[in-house]
């Protein structure tokens, strides 16, 4: 900074510890809340600090499921949660890297057209055309099964803007001196391509994990059977029940290992994260 | 930017695309065409049979006091969500820009949010602010304020409020720091050089270079209040209490659910895909220009 003043940092630590603290108060009390009894967290007088349950919440919680909403253990859920996580993870990454090596290393017509026909889909959302997804869906018998939660959700652009950028800036002359070396499209692809974009396809796949296991509306709808639903969907089912029946402890057990797989990403790998998010949204 | 060398395949390049336009016609194209389409039908109570009505169902929509009142929620709910989180968001952003020995371990601290689901976010201050159990909303009732988010519509609407500032807080923090640390350090220095007091500096000098960023997170915060709180809204209120805190995008979701008013819900989302249409095109337009300040 331009001049050096021992207050204003002063200010500036204060400022940040009290961001620190608005930002991790109500995860704490949900960790808190997963360690106490039914009886005082929903007596209202929790105290601040943990108590004896946690083991018994936490195993109740992941082997057992809730006694009176939906009797499902967490751990199904978790299952769930990653492999369509990991689905729509892996599945975009998939077609738009083929995607987007289709419209940068080859002239074709319709090039152009193709290109569009993917970026339009940039704009809506999923929560826009949801009944209608949703009746495609029905109509292809996937309600349900894996694919569709996750298919639904891999149809947008953002893998495929991405690595059109990236492609754009790998030097021609890598191309040009494969195929002096009589390499073939595939063998371009594999050898050379590929194993430039490793940074790349892992800032997305971090971005895309987090997206695909905090989504809520579409598995919302699209799973009928309990034993198909993701975590996120999970939590909100146990507290259908009033207010006072319902089993908080249980439900913020479950919502702490809801945050932990997509924080501990986040955290563990930042820089990742910080490239994906903000190359995904140029 | 074209590529001046590529490969000359004819088939390969349609086998490769074939994938995602297969995924994209299927699931983006259809269904979104379909609700065009059904926004102009309406179907029997049964669902069996659907009659083309024009444009009737919009001008029910219209006739609708509800719908005036989503669009109001969303108004207020966006306006909110987007002036609280970008100003707090800046705050601190300009405090972790300052070379502080742990900035990185705040910026660490104060991202990590932005992975928590929405609804969870959502269930998380439902738990702060339940009326019988919530550990803030005992003082609140202490002090003599009938705090009351399940009958309150306005108590509602705050705990959604403060539920989705929350979550974007973290995003936003993330590239204001990335546009505060872009500002050339010369542009800074020649400020306090003439004089200028580090707000001032703040005002004149950061504050305008940092508008490209602040522009674009503004359209993104918008697109995010209107869709990704979704999932906030459904934890914490279900759109309630009597429908004070139904979104535009929540009753698409409400209406028609249980297969009740599909045409009404489609003419919806319609409306709401010419919005978004609308703000992206803005956006672009902008991003375009952005080079020059």
């Amino acid at each position: 900074m331009v001049e050096h003043r021992p207050l204003n940092d002063i200010i500036a630590y204060a400022i940040l510890t009290f961001g620190v603290f608005i930002v991790a108060f109500p995860v704490y009390l949900a960790l808190v809340a997963s360690t106490h009894d039914a009886a005082t967290v929903v007596g209202g007088h929790m105290p601040a600090t943990p108590g004896g349950q946690t083991l018994d919440n936490y195993y109740r919680a992941v082997f057992v499921g809730g006694a009176r909403t939906s009797r499902e253990p967490v751990a199904n859920m978790l299952i769930n949660s990653f492999v369509s996580a990991i689905g729509i993870a892996v599945g975009k990454i998939f077609i738009s890297i083929l995607s987007a090596y289709a419209v940068v290393y080859f002239r074709f017509p319709f090039r152009k057209t193709a290109f569009w026909i993917i970026f339009i889909t940039l704009m809506l959302p999923v929560e826009v055309r949801i009944y209608p997804t949703y009746k495609v869906v029905a109509d292809l018998k996937m309600l349900d099964p894996y694919a569709g939660l996750i298919l639904p959700l891999i149809a947008s652009a953002t893998g495929t803007l991405l690595f059109r950028q990236f492609f754009m800036t790998v030097p021609d002359e890598l191309l040009e001196a494969s195929r002096i070396d009589g390499a073939g499209p595939f063998r371009f692809f594999f050898d050379t391509l590929l194993p430039l974009s490793v940074t790349t396809i892992a800032a997305l796949f971090v971005i895309q994990f987090i997206y695909g296991w905090n989504q809520y509306l579409w598995p919302l709808l699209i799973t009928t059977k309990d034993s198909m639903q993701t975590i996120v969907i999970g939590i909100k089912k146990m507290l259908v029940t009033t207010d006072e029946l319902a089993e908080w402890q249980l439900a913020m057990a479950t919502a702490v290992l809801a945050m932990l797989p997509p924080v501990a990403v986040v955290i563990f790998m930042q820089r990742l994260f910080v490239r994906g998010l903000v190359q995904t949204e140029k | 930017m074209e590529k001046s060398t590529v490969f000359n395949n004819r088939l390969l390049p349609y086998l490769l695309l074939l994938p995602q336009l297969v995924i994209t016609v299927v699931f983006f194209y259809w269904p979104a065409s379909q609700a065009i389409w059904q926004s102009f039908l309406r179907e029997d109570a049964f669902g069996l049979r659907s009659e083309f009505v024009g444009l009737e169902n919009y001008q029910a929509l219209f006739a609708q006091p509800e719908y005036y009142a989503a669009i109001l929620t969303t108004v207020v709910f966006s306006t909110l969500v987007a002036a609280l989180s970008l100003s707090i968001a800046l705050l601190f952003a300009t405090q972790a820009d300052k070379n502080l020995k742990a900035g990185a371990g705040y910026k660490t601290l104060l991202i990590w949010p932005y992975a928590v689901a929405p609804a969870v976010a959502g269930v998380l201050w439902f738990f702060m602010f339940q009326p019988s159990l919530g550990m803030l909303a005992r003082p609140l009732r202490g002090a003599g304020i009938d705090w009351n988010p399940l009958l309150n519509g306005n108590h509602a609407l705050i705990l959604v409020v403060m539920a989705s500032v929350w979550k974007q807080i973290s995003y936003n923090f993330l590239f204001f720091l990335a546009g505060l640390q872009a500002i050339p350090r010369s542009v800074l220095e020649a400020g306090a050089i003439d004089g200028a007091r580090p707000l001032r500096r703040f005002w004149t000098i950061t504050f305008p270079l940092l508008s490209p960023t602040t522009f674009f997170l503004l359209v993104v915060n918008i697109v995010y209040v209107f869709f990704d709180t979704f999932g906030i809204i459904d934890a914490v209120t279900g759109g309630g209490p009597a429908g004070a805190t139904t979104t535009m995008v929540y009753k698409v979701y409400a209406d028609g659910r249980l297969g009740g008013d599909l045409g009404g819900s489609a003419a919806q989302s319609v409306i709401l895909m010419v919005i978004v249409i609308a703000l992206t095109a803005v956006q672009f337009r902008y991003v375009e220009r952005k080079v020059q300040y």
